[in-house]
């Protein structure tokens, strides 16, 4: 580890593999994430799909098994919930309720919180095969997607069901997010599935220019983060952390100093819901 | 009688100063988190009070880094939190979930480098999971006199701000016609639910924080029409979930063979989350014993509680 060349070389080499593929899943995702205002369900399904791995050690199955049934069942409670009433409500309170569930497995196993997840890092393989099964469900639901996120009432209209939507969407995430836990931690794909699309957005309008430039901040900002931690030797989820929201400042830094400058009107101000600001 | 009393509360229930303390900072907690909470479900801002709860964690471990109370750090990041998500835009509709996930995606970030510097350097191993899920059963009294200060603190300028707050929730628009600062009344929320989140982040958990100020707020919102009914419900619902919550988990040490009593967050969840449901089925139940009632009206409702 004294020579340079240690970057990349051996464990280091997984590292960076591992972060360009979640980098990639996370800039795609995250577009739709943040085009929906899907952010609190982005944080809580992996946080609260914890209550699965404490739930697999207690009955001593695959720790996977367990983060995936229970994404998936935050998914589906968040979807289910949110009809009925307030979407945010929806997810607190499912959040709340997975987390009081893995406290009490957690109270029933002698296994300290973080060796359940130990069992499973370096599990690249399944990572990249779960990421291309993220941005191959993004590209099937694409067109029905967009225009429900973009323009609900007209998507209605042609028969594309926002609850069904809204489901599968959910269910891409939860795939997103938690699948990435054993691997990378839970916290690292969340941020760089806000801040790099959010900076995308406020450069570009356009949505597959914006996924490619999300992408590729992402990309910059793992790769970034990998090489600062090496150096600092401080944990990578803080420069990725930080790098992120950088990332959004500078684009929307940008957006005004464009407006400011030539009088175009910020990218960003795509409408979701003309006139509805501060309700 | 003595009987019944005897199987439903445990020996030793009524004498255990922890039960004591627990039980008042509980109720503290509670009514802080309740009153903030209903406007928070109002505004549509649970994001933000979950996030805050984060960001005020990792202030917690921050402070403790640089040998500050724990307190401060979590209180003071929380309100810079807070500050930063309302620069961001946390008042509009369409920027309140990015707001949030920005802030909530770099205090996560910190929270990871104060939690490595802090195990490095030698000191709480356990830190992650205590800051998480707390431990109502742990708190002193002293805390309970600091978290009860800051907590009228919050309730007062909640009550200071409550008439134009409530006219800018329900109709931005005729608020900002008559001139009402919608703006700062909306900052001045959000420093509101920083204090109220950080204190209760520190007393009770992240975990708790969140349940309590979303769970009973959004059940009193259901069931109740008026702001003072859902305010008063949401108080009673929060004291009543978290007393029989730790009731409950005191008790469960006599349940088993193993003598393993299970987290008193467990039951306070369980039972806010039961709660939540319950007022739905008792929501749809009156909305159609009264389809009469005039669908202005209704829709009105439904703005506030839905």
């Amino acid at each position: 580890m004294q020579d340079g060349d240690a970057v990349f070389a051996g464990f280091m080499i997984n590292a960076w593999a591992t972060a360009t593929i979640v980098a990639i899943v996370a800039g795609v995702v995250g577009y739709f994430v943040v085009l929906r205002g899907a952010a609190f369900p982005a944080h809580a399904i992996p946080k609260g799909a914890f209550a699965g791995a404490a739930c697999a050690s207690l009955l001593g199955i695959s720790t996977l098994i367990g983060l995936a049934v229970f994404s998936l069942l935050g998914a589906l409670a968040i979807g289910t919930l949110g009809r009925r009433g307030r979407q945010d409500v929806a997810t607190a309170l499912a959040l709340v309720l997975m987390l009081a569930l893995g406290a009490a497995f957690l109270s029933l196993t002698t296994q300290y919180e973080p060796e359940i997840y130990s069992l499973l890092f370096g599990q690249i393989l399944g990572v990249s095969a779960l990421g291309a099964i993220c941005i191959a469900a993004i590209a099937i639901l694409y067109r029905p997607l967009m225009l429900s996120s973009v323009v609900p009432e007209i998507a209605e209209a042609n028969g594309i069901r926002g609850y069904r939507i809204e489901i599968a969407f959910l269910i891409v995430v939860a795939l997103a997010t938690t699948m990435t836990v054993p691997v990378t931690g839970a916290l690292l794909i969340f941020s760089l599935m806000i801040g790099p699309p959010a900076a995308a957005r406020s450069v570009t309008s356009r949505p597959v220019l914006a996924m490619v430039l999300s992408v590729a901040i992402a990309l910059v900002t793992v790769w970034a983060a990998i090489a600062a931690s090496y150096l600092v030797n401080w944990p990578i989820g803080f420069f990725v952390g930080t790098l992120a929201a950088l990332s959004y400042g500078i684009g929307r830094g940008w957006a005004t100093w464009r407006r400011t400058h030539t009088g175009t009107r910020p990218a960003a101000a795509l409408p979701r819901q003309p006139a509805t600001d501060h309700a | 009688m003595h009987q019944l009393s005897m199987a439903v509360f445990e020996p030793g229930f009524f004498a255990s100063p922890q039960v004591h303390v627990a039980a008042s900072i509980g109720a503290v907690v509670a009514i802080v988190s309740a009153v903030t909470g209903v406007f928070t479900v109002m505004r549509g801002q649970s994001f933000a009070g979950h996030a805050l709860g984060d960001v005020s964690a990792a202030g917690g471990s921050g402070a403790l880094l640089i040998g500050l109370t724990p307190l401060a750090g979590f209180v003071g990041l929380g309100i810079a939190g807070a500050g930063v998500m309302d620069a961001i835009g946390v008042q509009r509709l369409r920027g309140r979930d990015l707001a949030t996930g920005i802030v909530l995606g770099a205090a996560i970030g910190l929270s990871a480098l104060f939690l490595y510097l802090g195990t490095t350097s030698g000191s709480a191993t356990g830190a992650t999971q205590q800051i998480l899920f707390g431990s109502i059963f742990t708190a002193t009294a002293g805390e309970v006199t600091a978290v009860a200060i800051l907590g009228a603190l919050a309730l007062a300028s909640l009550a200071a701000i409550a008439r134009p707050l409530l006219l800018a929730t329900l109709s931005p628009d005729i608020a900002a016609a008559r001139g009402a600062p919608v703006r700062l009344t909306g900052l001045l929320f959000m420093l509101a639910l920083a204090v109220s989140v950080g204190l209760s982040a520190l007393a009770i958990g992240a975990l708790l924080s969140t349940a309590l100020l979303i769970g009973p707020a959004a059940a009193a919102l259901r069931v109740t029409k008026t702001v003072p009914g859902a305010l008063a419900t949401a108080c009673l619902t929060g004291v009543a979930a978290t007393w029989l919550g730790i009731l409950l988990a005191y008790d469960s040490y006599y349940w088993g063979p193993g003598h393993h009593s299970l987290p008193v967050s467990f039951f306070i969840v369980a039972i806010v989350f039961a709660t939540y449901l319950a007022a739905g089925l008792l929501a749809g139940r009156s909305a159609r014993r009264q389809e009469a009632v005039p669908a202005a009206a209704a829709a009105g409702r439904d703005r506030i509680a839905a």
